[in-house]
């Protein structure tokens, strides 16, 4: 991109709005199910569900629901022409369970009806016979049965036992870590339909258009070639819609082709929360070898994600999670070692972060125990195990971003006047026995690509017509994240247009195929690239033309803001829709396709070691909380966030994706909690009882800066990712009310996962305890949760 | 058999409908797909519609959580949905600062900020009251952020949109309604007289005020009951008077409506407008009433602690008889109360003279907008050398029903308000309550808690005057 005019007028950099808010306002914006509306004859889809967590199918009948007025079809295992399965190259997930069903509320059949309420009164008639089998629910008997549906994962450096032995102080423990329900606020949804030539058109919520595509094929047992996945955008994804959408998009297509009507399915909310995979729940038990100065010299970690019924991606979460148990600290002596718990639960999945943030949960909850072990400032300790110049991390890649990161953090330290506001929080914490503060620092580095180098590609298609209008095809999806803005300012500014003569497309597999999914914080980088490329190549054969019709030579040609003229006579210009229509005239091609794969990755699964990552992002988060030792509610005060996020394409969308990952990572670590009984059935399945971030949790004080120092990446006109790091950064607010409930007496903090204000309370309890007289001191505390 | 509504200008017959549907179904149907269905139950605000409503013969602009109207519920009704908020392809100004902001990403709760900052705007609130009006509406992807900065700098509604104008003119008016849609019956009589003659003809009927509570059953558990009456139509219902002898509220008023009206008089009783925001987000305040809080006997419900300190009355009406029972006999046990078949709350009368402090604390999961694991209603009159003159407590999620604590009342009468008295309540209350464990909070928790608030409450009242 060699453009070299002045950067405040370039389309790239600006804070645009994004490109559909004025659609999102005026109610305008169609999400899948806005379209089935304008569908005549459609048929809606309703689940017959499990009420075992485990059980065997020993007979489903048919005609009962097909007897009833409005009901037309009812799907069960026996009718999928196709193969039996919907999951991503793993064959364990049937879309319909013949044999057996493997957790609560599974669907074992789907009855269309003329209305919703049509199939779902079907659905209550089918008469199912299970033979209920022993099950697995709760994580920690799926570790003691050895219930593995993947693993041992290994990662290690250096010697542990020696390094542990060696250690002058020691500590160990473990950590339970929640998992989280994505309440994307657009559930699961899918609307099928026919095309004129025996084809079958799918619009699908989700994340990753291609695989949809490859999974109906396979339910239907038909080439890909007659399937057409549309994703027109998303209401949230977050993870939640990389591949688990599939199921409802071939529920649908299969009723379609079935009955040759419309089919539509969305999930009502408590279906969708029952049904869909969440953020893994984590176990994780450590070893922990320190100085005296509290830096880290030996790590042990046995890490155990609980992944549901099936795999899913549960086997890359895991590996993430293994990758970042470092986080932005130097570990010299680590050995860890990951599995994958099969349960009887939903099958957890990608969520923002994808295994990063339990990573670094745990590494952070070690460092506050070596603080606090020390009594040490945690801050300090923190900063005294950051990275430095010329350090690797555990898997062998160096970390570039060091020197980046000590700024970074030096920097935040003193914009939100920490050491000043440290100093009066104590001071306040003295003078009220009831009410105690708490301030905290974390650090967030998150390493950047796929770790399943295939999905490291993209590609892009540039139509160019005649009115010099454009549109951009390619294989990312929205979900809010503002990639069509940013990919429509790649094109803006790389074809030397204004941003209104681009149109980027919905997302479809007939106009850019084989795509990756739109996940991993990548959309922007391998997208835009391509849309980059495509965009370039249309310029090059578009340039000798232009130098022809300026008489100039042809590197001289620049394409800026729709006139196309040489760069030493500016003055001169011709209209760029002139030199498109005499393109025309001359049968020059006025479309171009671009591809990009990230280049020098590599990482070998069976050594754990590689260079997985293009390159890491960084950011670091002051949280400040305020604790009410009578109920353990708590409320945050404020929020500094200093985060890298290189050159910005767009610094409004870029702002929005590190409050709103901040925010979502709140909710995870404060009031959203994932109740399963006994016998596995879900109760927290709705929006009462699952309770998200609200307005209550929004701090008066919330400051995002973006860090100006950093390396140079090799993203998108040296941009970075941003979609999950800082997610990662809520952390500080569960290491500020550490901080807090420390206030309320000795000892160390243990402080259960989310960190609801019950479990707060439970956890100053524990240290008030210790500060009254004749109690005995508990040394260590198991997972916490329940009162003392 | 019809009825009609209207919707963003357009008249609307309803010939049939599908049992269950709601208004947001609706309105989907007809393609204003602007309103979202985020949750079903009222929790995420993304089916905000507006509506008109009548306040003093004039009209008023309402948000109203569309998912928890039944279609019938809407009929004569005038509608708004976001699809219509842009006057002639220009944006309003809360459009337009959500724009500019960057308070949309996903774009899906985003026509329900819209509708109500609208609905804000009409009443003429700005600042810190616009944002309380966003309470009820959940984002997933921003964090607000960006929403709140568009929230606070709206600049006050001026007349130059079209349904502010609309303003100016009377509101419609609720007419009778007698509606059957499959297996689901809907009536809505706008006399008493009517009420029972209908009552007594179908004895299955459900009394209906708001539905908050009612639809959540009807939407997530599918809960078809062969018929509704609704009270929405009964002007007995929806007075509000303040006497010597204290206030009577309507039981039908909506708390959102109860709440203008205690601000509009002189010495409300202490407490309540500290609690309409503990009580749910505004755009469910906009249709539950203090009837329906109380009739469905919740033990969690936030009116009833508040209520019970207050000392409050209902009055019950039958077609037989009208009478008058104090709140602590109402509830019998778990979402069993003293009404008899055919009986319904006309009104709420709360005492004076009112205690001088009143105080209500809930715990919950989170901060605003969600379901209650413990509460507790407080009141306190301090004598003579700050001994408790009078002392009313009054907890939810301790018991299956809201609980007046009158043994720990009682050990504290007349004592110095201390701590040391208050260590003794803390006995009695260890000694008396019997909470459960469930997905909101352990046993052990609710009892700690319940203690706990009472101690906060004298922690917080320690200094005040007699």
């Amino acid at each position: 991109m060699a453009n070299p005019l002045p950067a405040e007028l370039s389309p790239i950099g600006r804070a645009l709005p994004h490109e559909s808010a004025f659609d999102h306002v005026t109610g305008r914006a169609c999400y899948t199910d806005d379209q089935a509306v304008r569908l005549r004859g459609l048929l809606h889809a309703w689940p017959v569900q499990s009420p075992h967590a485990h059980a065997r199918i020993r007979r489903i009948g048919r005609e009962e629901a097909l007897a009833q007025p409005g009901v037309v079809d009812l799907l069960t295992g026996a009718d999928v022409p196709g193969r039996n399965d919907t999951s991503s190259g793993t064959f364990d997930e049937p879309l319909l369970p013949v044999q057996e069903v493997f957790f609560h509320g599974q669907p074992v059949a789907w009855v269309l009806g003329e209305s919703r309420e049509a199939a779902r009164r079907g659905a209550a008639t089918v008469p199912v016979e299970y033979e209920p089998m022993k099950s697995l629910v709760d994580l920690e008997e799926a570790i003691e049965a050895q219930s593995w549906l993947c693993g041992p994962f290994r990662l290690a450096r250096g010697d542990f036992p020696s390094a542990w032995k060696a250690s002058p102080l020691r500590a160990q423990g473990s950590l339970s870590v929640g998992g989280q329900e994505h309440f994307y606020l657009e559930t699961q949804a899918a609307l099928a339909w026919e095309d004129a030539n025996g084809g079958l058109i799918v619009q699908s919520s989700t994340q990753h258009p291609s695989e949809v595509q490859e999974i109906i094929a396979r339910v239907l047992g038909i080439p890909r070639n007659l399937v057409s996945v549309e994703c027109p955008r998303m209401g949230g994804a977050f993870g939640g819609k990389e591949v688990q959408g599939a199921p409802y998009a071939a529920i649908a297509a299969l009723g379609c082709r079935r009955t040759g009507r419309p089919v539509r399915v969305q999930l009502p909310r408590v279906l969708d929360m029952v049904l869909t995979g969440k953020r893994h729940p984590f176990l994780g038990k450590f070893q922990v070898g320190f100085t005296p100065e509290g830096n880290l010299l030996a790590l042990k970690v046995d890490l155990y994600a609980d992944g549901g019924w099936s795999l899913d991606l549960s086997a890359g979460v895991l590996w993430r999670a293994l990758l970042h148990l470092d986080n932005a600290y130097w570990i010299p002596a680590i050995e860890a070692v990951g599995f994958v718990c099969r349960t009887h639960k939903t099958s957890q999945t990608a969520f923002r972060g994808f295994g990063g943030p339990q990573g670094v949960a745990l590494i952070e909850e070690i460092l506050t125990r070596i603080a606090q072990a020390l009594d040490l400032p945690p801050s300090l300790v923190r900063k005294r195990n950051l990275y430095r110049t010329g350090q690797t991390t555990p898997y062998g890649q160096e970390v570039r971003e060091a020197q980046s990161m000590r700024a970074l953090w030096d920097m935040l330290h003193k914009q939100a006047c920490y050491v000043e506001r440290e100093q009066e929080i104590v001071k306040d914490n003295q003078a009220d026995p009831h009410r105690k503060r708490g301030l905290a620092i974390t650090p967030v580095k998150f390493g950047i690509s796929f770790t399943r180098a295939c999905l490291n590609q993209a590609g892009a298609s540039v139509l160019l017509y005649r009115d010099g209008s454009v549109q951009v095809h390619h294989g990312g999806t929205e979900m809010g994240q503002g990639l069509q803005t940013k990919i429509r300012q790649i094109a803006a500014f790389s074809l030397g247009l204004p941003i209104e003569s681009i149109r980027v497309m919905t997302t479809r597999t007939d106009q850019i195929p084989n795509t990756s999914p739109t996940a991993a914080s990548s959309g922007c980088d391998l997208n835009g690239a391509a849309v980059a490329e495509a965009c370039q190549r249309l310029l090059e054969r578009l340039r000798p033309l232009a130098a022809e019709l300026l008489t100039c030579p042809a590197a001289l040609v620049r394409f800026w803001d729709g006139q196309v003229f040489s760069e030493e006579e500016m003055t001169r210009t011709l209209p760029f829709v002139q030199l498109v229509e005499e393109a025309h005239l001359r049968c020059i091609p006025l479309f171009s396709q671009g591809f990009y794969r990230t280049p020098g990755l590599s990482f070998d699964l069976e050594t754990g070691h590689g260079h997985p990552f293009a390159y890491f992002a960084i950011g670091a988060a002051v949280s400040e909380v305020e604790v009410d030792g009578f109920t353990g509610e708590y409320r945050i005060r404020a929020v500094d966030i200093l985060h890298d996020v290189g050159r910005s394409v767009n610094p409004l969308i870029d702002r929005g994706q590190v409050e709103g990952g901040f925010f979502q990572g709140l909710g995870w670590i404060t009031c959203e909690e994932l109740v399963w009984d006994r016998e596995g059935r879900l109760r927290t399945a709705n929006a009462s009882t699952y309770k998200l971030p609200s307005w209550s949790e929004l701090p008066p004080r919330f400051e995002v800066r973006f860090f100006s120092g950093s390396s140079e990446s090799s993203a998108i006109g040296g941009s970075k990712a941003v979609g999950e790091p800082p997610l990662l950064l809520a952390l500080s607010v569960r290491e500020a009310l550490k901080a807090a409930i420390a206030a309320f007496g000795p000892g160390s903090v243990d402080l259960g996962f989310p960190a609801t204000p019950e479990q707060v309370y439970w956890a100053i309890q524990r240290v008030r305890r210790r500060s009254a007289p004749g109690r005995s001191t508990p040394q260590a505390c198991s997972a916490a949760g329940s009162p003392p | 058999m019809s009825f009609s509504l209207s919707i963003n200008g357009g008249q609307r017959i309803v010939k049939s409908s599908e049992p269950g549907e709601t208004l947001l179904e609706y309105v989907r149907s007809i393609g204003f797909t602007g309103a979202k269905e985020g949750c079903a139950e009222g929790e995420c605000g993304a089916c905000s519609v507006l509506w008109i409503e009548e306040k003093d013969e004039n009209s008023r602009l309402r948000a109203i959580p569309s998912c928890l109207v039944p279609l019938a519920a809407a009929a004569n009704r005038e509608i708004y949905t976001v699809d219509a908020l842009a006057d002639q392809g220009r944006l309003c100004q809360a459009q337009r600062a959500i724009v500019e902001e960057g308070g949309s990403q996903c774009g899906y709760c985003t026509p329900g900020f819209v509708v109500s900052l609208f609905a804000a705007q009409s009443d003429r609130k700005d600042g810190s009251a616009a944002l309380e009006a966003l309470s009820g509406n959940l984002c997933r992807c921003t964090g607000y952020r960006p929403i709140r900065a568009a929230a606070q700098r709206l600049p006050l509604l001026g007349e130059d949109h079209f349904l502010i104008r609309r303003l100016a003119s009377p509101p419609p008016r609720l007419g009778p309604l007698s509606w059957s849609s499959g297996s689901e019956r809907f009536l809505r009589p706008t006399r008493l007289e009517t009420l029972w003659e209908m009552a007594a003809r179908s004895p299955e009927g459900r009394w209906a005020a708001g539905m908050t509570d009612l639809s959540v059953e009807r939407n997530l558990r599918f809960q078809r009951s062969p018929c509704w009456i609704s009270l929405e139509g009964i002007p007995e219902l929806r007075r509000f008077r303040d006497g010597a002898q204290g206030i009577e509220i309507g039981a039908g008023l909506s708390l959102r409506e109860l709440e203008e009206r205690l601000g509009e008089i002189r010495n409300p009783p202490p407490g309540l407008q500290e609690w309409f925001p503990h009580f749910a987000s505004p755009l469910i305040r906009n249709r539950a009433s203090l009837g329906g809080n109380l009739a469905t006997a919740s033990p969690v419900g936030d009116a009833a602690p508040l209520l019970l300190v207050l000392d409050a009355r209902l009055v019950l009406l039958s077609r037989e008889e009208s009478r008058e029972v104090s709140l602590s006999a109402f509830f019998l046990g778990y979402r069993k109360t003293a009404l008899r078949p055919g009986e319904l709350i006309v009104s709420i009368r709360i005492p004076k003279p009112y205690p001088s402090i009143v105080r209500f604390y809930k715990v919950a999961k989170r901060q605003s907008d969600d379901i209650t694991i413990v509460s507790l209603g407080a009141a306190l009159d301090l004598g003579p050398a700050r001994r408790v003159r009078l002392l009313r407590l009054a907890f939810g999620g301790v018991a299956d029903r809201p609980l007046r604590l009158k043994a720990a009342e009682e050990a504290l009468m007349d004592q110095p308000w201390e701590l040391p008295a208050i260590e003794r309540a803390r006995l009695v209350l260890q000694e008396s309550l019997s909470p459960i464990d469930d997905h909101r909070g352990s046993a052990a928790y609710r009892l700690a808690v319940a203690q706990n608030l009472l101690e906060k409450f004298h922690w917080q009242t320690r200094f005040l005057p007699n």
